[in-house]
């Protein structure tokens, strides 16, 4: 088997992850339901940071989205619980949107195919260089080196923790 | 080699599946988990990006360096993400609390 083959597979399958997860996030009437699937759709994007040499990412994706984003609109499902059992139906102006999402989607697909092909593509078809084990440590040093991304290093921990307190005073039941 | 295309696709197709939630469905955490899926391709297009074409090294203390701009971008996606859905889950509850409502179209008060 060639490798050139063992990737498409690989690709092939994260992708139906991907979209089968994220299919049956939109459509599944149990709101429950939506969220397993949507776990499914996450961890294809993990594998496809792990294919895109990101192992970093794709632990914190596993780690945070999986493990805490999730769970958390499991339990926000599981505390309204009235919705557990709820068979819902899309809105009135579902086939809008729906309309709407395909439209986007196949003027991004042509915009990209186009992009992709001819005399001179724009987009390239391989990767710049082989990235090495030290791209954890890069990323780490990035992350607080102040001539690159401090500053906004420290501006995302604030917003991360005023929404944490945000989300406190709003939840909190009032006496 | 895969071609970047390939991940861009998937990352559109994620994007309009997501887009499609937020503007169908009726309950307020299904639209909280289409915007999750949408942030998702983002990261998706962001690290693909960064893999394909990753904007030269910066020379550091510590040598030649990758440069990380697109990694380090995916991760404050995911931060903002993170405060997205806690800021977002606190206010479906509160709602639910004093509404006994998740369904985005009863809470248009603000409306009129």
């Amino acid at each position: 088997m060639q490798p050139e083959f063992g990737q498409w597979f690989i690709f092939g399958l994260f992708t139906v992850f991907i979209i089968g997860g994220g299919i049956g996030t939109v459509t599944s009437s149990n709101l429950f339901h939506a969220a397993l699937w949507l776990i499914i759709s996450l961890f294809g994007v993990a594998g496809f940071f792990v294919l895109l040499a990101a192992p970093f990412l794709a632990a914190i994706q596993v780690l945070v989205y999986i493990g805490a984003i999730v769970v958390l609109i499991i339990f926000a499902i599981m505390l309204t619980r009235r919705l557990m059992g709820l068979r819902e139906a899309p809105n009135s102006q579902w086939a809008y949107g729906l309309v709407g999402a395909i439209v986007t989607f196949a003027v991004l697909a042509l915009g990209l195919v186009l992009a992709s092909t001819g005399e001179s593509p724009l987009l390239v078809s391989q990767p710049i260089s082989e990235i090495t084990g030290e791209s954890i440590r890069d990323l780490g040093i990035a992350l607080v080196d102040v001539n690159q991304y401090v500053l906004p290093f420290i501006v995302a921990s604030l917003l991360l923790e005023a929404a944490m307190v945000g989300a406190i005073v709003i939840a909190r039941e009032d006496e | 080699m895969l071609p970047l295309t390939a991940f861009l696709i998937v990352g559109a197709l994620l994007f309009c599946i997501g887009m499609y939630a937020v503007l169908a469905r009726r309950n307020a955490v299904a639209i909280l988990m289409g915007i999750e899926l949408m942030l998702n391709a983002v990261n998706i297009n962001l690290v693909a990006f960064w893999r394909y074409l990753t904007p030269g090294t910066a020379a550091t203390a510590q040598g030649l360096q990758v440069g990380m701009a697109g990694q380090s971008f995916a991760a404050f996606v995911f931060v903002v993400a993170a405060a997205e859905v806690a800021v977002g889950l606190a206010l479906v509850i509160s709602i639910y609390r004093n509404r006994r409502t998740v369904i985005a179209e009863d809470v248009d008060t603000l409306r009129y």
